[in-house]
């Protein structure tokens, strides 16, 4: 048993080096697209101090959205555009619907409305697009399908997906886009001052409301480019919902405010989740991808409360 | 002018301790009390009784649980599904176990187990505050769902992997099962969740209820003034955590009849909470409102139509019946934090000074 468990598995790593290979690759692209959700929950949650549980039901609602337009016969790029139109609308109507309302209320009510905004958003977009899975429009978006195999060494043989490269890709540009946007550019800095303190932003004439719906706005944005990755991987339906919550652990990880903690955060999830199913998984019977991340993140969190990159926690009456 | 406590003097402590010190809200409880074992039984169907009482019943017993836990204590949860489920598959473990034993008895005993396992994962909330927790209840949520399914002993080996309630019989009538009457059933689940809550009331209100509350209310603050935190949220987490497996299993055993592991899946964690938030945080009678409105509206959607002579597809009724809901609660807690409960209040303040406005 004490074999199985300490021994085995680093044998069989040393043993097949290409399966080893290209289990890390996997779990390197689940983190990555778990990283890009996380991304879109720190976004609000800096800018607005809202936990938003919504953000993995805009991924889907996203996806579908640019599915049920090419549907309807609108060109791929023209429902791209589109579904950046609705993505607006939707930002500016939570702004305006949910939020200001409820702008200086306790962390737990907000969280409260966004759970009922994901119920909303589930419901009203069942009732739009149906409930059955839709193929994402990969092609007609341009992005490359197909996969390259690589040969190492003699007996191995890693297969990478060009989706899974195109992910990782925009991933990067994406965060890397961010991080300009908001250390460089004028609403970047707001975005950075509410962050730090809404009053003393409101001082210095800062609009709250605006700079919220720009928050929601770029998260939708978020969210539809994890869609289309998830989207492109699997089908779009509302099991991407689950995705979700896969996202929380990560944040747990990483700490609610820092975008590299989500991405390491991500990338820890992402490697921890595959090994730990391909080679200690069977141990257990199987299937521990349902709740490892979770007890990855618990054990982290007994140690650094705050998670490995966010801000102090200090307590004070 | 209806509700008014002016002119009730009480004589001796107990009396000014009572539950219901005012005259107005004995009546009032007497009332419903009389409604739910003598009008309900006597006249309701058994549609009435098997769809939307038990459910109803059973549901409240289970927002109870997450309310002491969320809006008593503080502690936002998000595992009170796979609490339920803990109670549902170790009643049905006992009641494979220890057959002739009294099946209520092992309903009841179930809870502990529920208590224990809600204890252990109540254990980082020590460390861990707020939204985090509601993460590592996550964690319970998940890896408790996980073990429904992968132990086959929770099931007895079955080969379809849901658990099915056996046929037992108490007093000569037939207490589980598909045989079981729904009457039967109804004044089973209708006993124990009013046990509860009876009991319930009185703790809250106790020394341990007030500890919960200051804990809630600011922790430290709380921890200064001699509430030791660990016992505290333990307790919470294992109260808490009892009555939820208790409403678990008793929605398999007398609702039900069999359950799989999806049937305590996040979802029912949630319709959970949304009981607890419309129904009020903080409030016993908000847990039974909550249930009652979250478990009615969707049948209400259900028959309604029809009786108005619209067809309705049973799909768009699902998919409205959740944009009402997730509509509602964003509504709620703009317009009115507090739940029904705080609406129950703004009624009776009404009624005392009616017809002054105020």
């Amino acid at each position: 048993m004490l074999y199985d468990i300490f021994i085995d598995p680093f044998v069989q790593m040393y043993d097949m080096p290409d399966f080893f290979l290209q289990v890390l690759w996997e779990g390197f692209v689940a983190g990555i697209l778990y990283a890009l959700i996380a991304l879109g929950f720190v976004l609000i949650f800096k800018a607005s101090g809202v936990f938003n549980f919504a953000q993995g039901i805009m991924v889907v609602f996203a996806a579908l959205t640019l599915v049920g337009f090419h549907e309807n016969g609108v060109p791929a790029y023209m429902a791209l555009v589109l579904t950046v139109f609705v993505m607006g609308i939707l930002a500016y109507g939570v702004e305006r619907i949910v939020m200001r309302p409820l702008v200086n209320q306790p962390e737990i009510i907000l969280l409260m409305a966004t759970i009922g905004l994901t119920y909303f958003l589930v419901g009203f977009g069942e009732f739009v697009f149906g409930g059955e899975p839709k193929q994402m429009i990969t092609e007609e978006l341009g992005l490359p399908t197909g996969s390259t195999a690589f040969e190492i060494g003699e007996r191995g043989l890693i297969i990478l997906q060009h989706i899974d490269i195109a992910a990782a890709v925009i991933a990067v540009i994406m965060v890397t886009a961010l991080g300009i946007f908001f250390n460089k550019t004028r609403i970047g800095r707001a975005l950075r001052a509410v962050a730090d303190d809404h009053q003393a932003a409101l001082s210095v004439g800062i609009s709250l409301n605006q700079i919220w719906a720009i928050v929601w706005f770029a998260a939708g944005l978020v969210a539809l480019a994890t869609g289309i990755m998830w989207g492109a991987r699997s089908d779009v339906s509302f099991a991407l919902e689950i995705v979700a919550f896969k996202a929380l652990p990560v944040l747990i990880l990483g700490g609610f405010t820092s975008i590299p903690g989500a991405i390491v955060g991500g990338l820890i999830i992402g490697f921890g989740e595959k090994i730990g199913e391909l080679y200690w998984g069977g141990l257990v019977g199987g299937g521990v991808e349902s709740w490892l991340a979770y007890i990855i993140a618990l054990v982290f969190l007994l140690f650094r409360p705050q998670g490995l990159f966010g801000e102090r926690i200090i307590e004070r009456i | 002018m209806f509700y008014r406590e002016a002119g009730q003097f009480k004589t001796s402590y107990k009396a000014d301790q009572a539950l219901f010190p005012i005259l107005q809200d004995r009546i009032g409880m007497a009332v419903i009390l009389i409604i739910a074992f003598v009008v309900i039984p006597a006249f309701a169907n058994d549609f009435f009784l098997t769809s939307i009482m038990i459910p109803f019943l059973v549901f409240a017993l289970a927002a109870i649980g997450l309310n002491i836990l969320t809006g008593y204590c503080g502690q936002l949860s998000l595992g009170t599904g796979a609490f339920m489920g803990v109670g549902a598959y170790a009643a049905y473990k006992l009641t494979s176990i220890f057959p002739d034993a009294n099946v209520i008895v092992m309903v009841l005993v179930s809870g502990v187990f529920s208590a224990a396992i809600g204890a252990v994962f109540g254990l980082p909330s020590l460390r861990i505050k707020g939204l985090y927790l509601a993460v590592t209840t996550l964690a319970a949520q998940f890896f408790l769902e996980w073990c429904f399914i992968r132990i086959p002993w929770l099931y007895n080996y079955n080969a379809s992997g849901a658990i099915e309630v056996p046929r037992r019989e108490m007093f000569g009538f037939i207490v589980t099962g598909a045989e079981a009457l729904p009457i039967t059933r109804y004044f089973v689940v209708l006993c124990i969740t009013a046990g509860i809550a009876y009991l319930m009331a009185n703790v809250l209100r106790g020394r341990i209820g007030r500890s919960w509350m200051m804990i809630r209310d600011m922790d430290i603050a709380a921890e200064l003034m001699g509430v030791r935190p660990l016992r505290t949220k333990l307790m919470a987490f294992a109260v808490s955590s009892y009555i939820c497996g208790v409403a678990g299993a008793m929605m398999v055993f007398f609702w039900l009849n069999a359950a799989e592991p999806s049937s305590y899946s996040i979802r029912l964690s949630f319709q959970i909470l949304f009981m607890v938030i419309l129904g009020g945080l903080g409030s016993l009678g908000g847990a039974f409102m909550g249930a009652a409105f979250i478990w009615i509206l969707p049948v209400l959607l259900k028959f309604v139509p029809g009786l108005l002579g619209i067809d309705i597809a049973a799909e768009t009724v699902e998919h409205a019946t959740f944009m009402i809901v997730g509509a509602l609660i964003i509504f709620f807690l703009i317009a009115e934090p507090h739940g029904f409960a705080r609406l129950w209040q703004i009624a009776k303040q009404k009624l005392r000074v009616w017809p002054f406005p105020y």
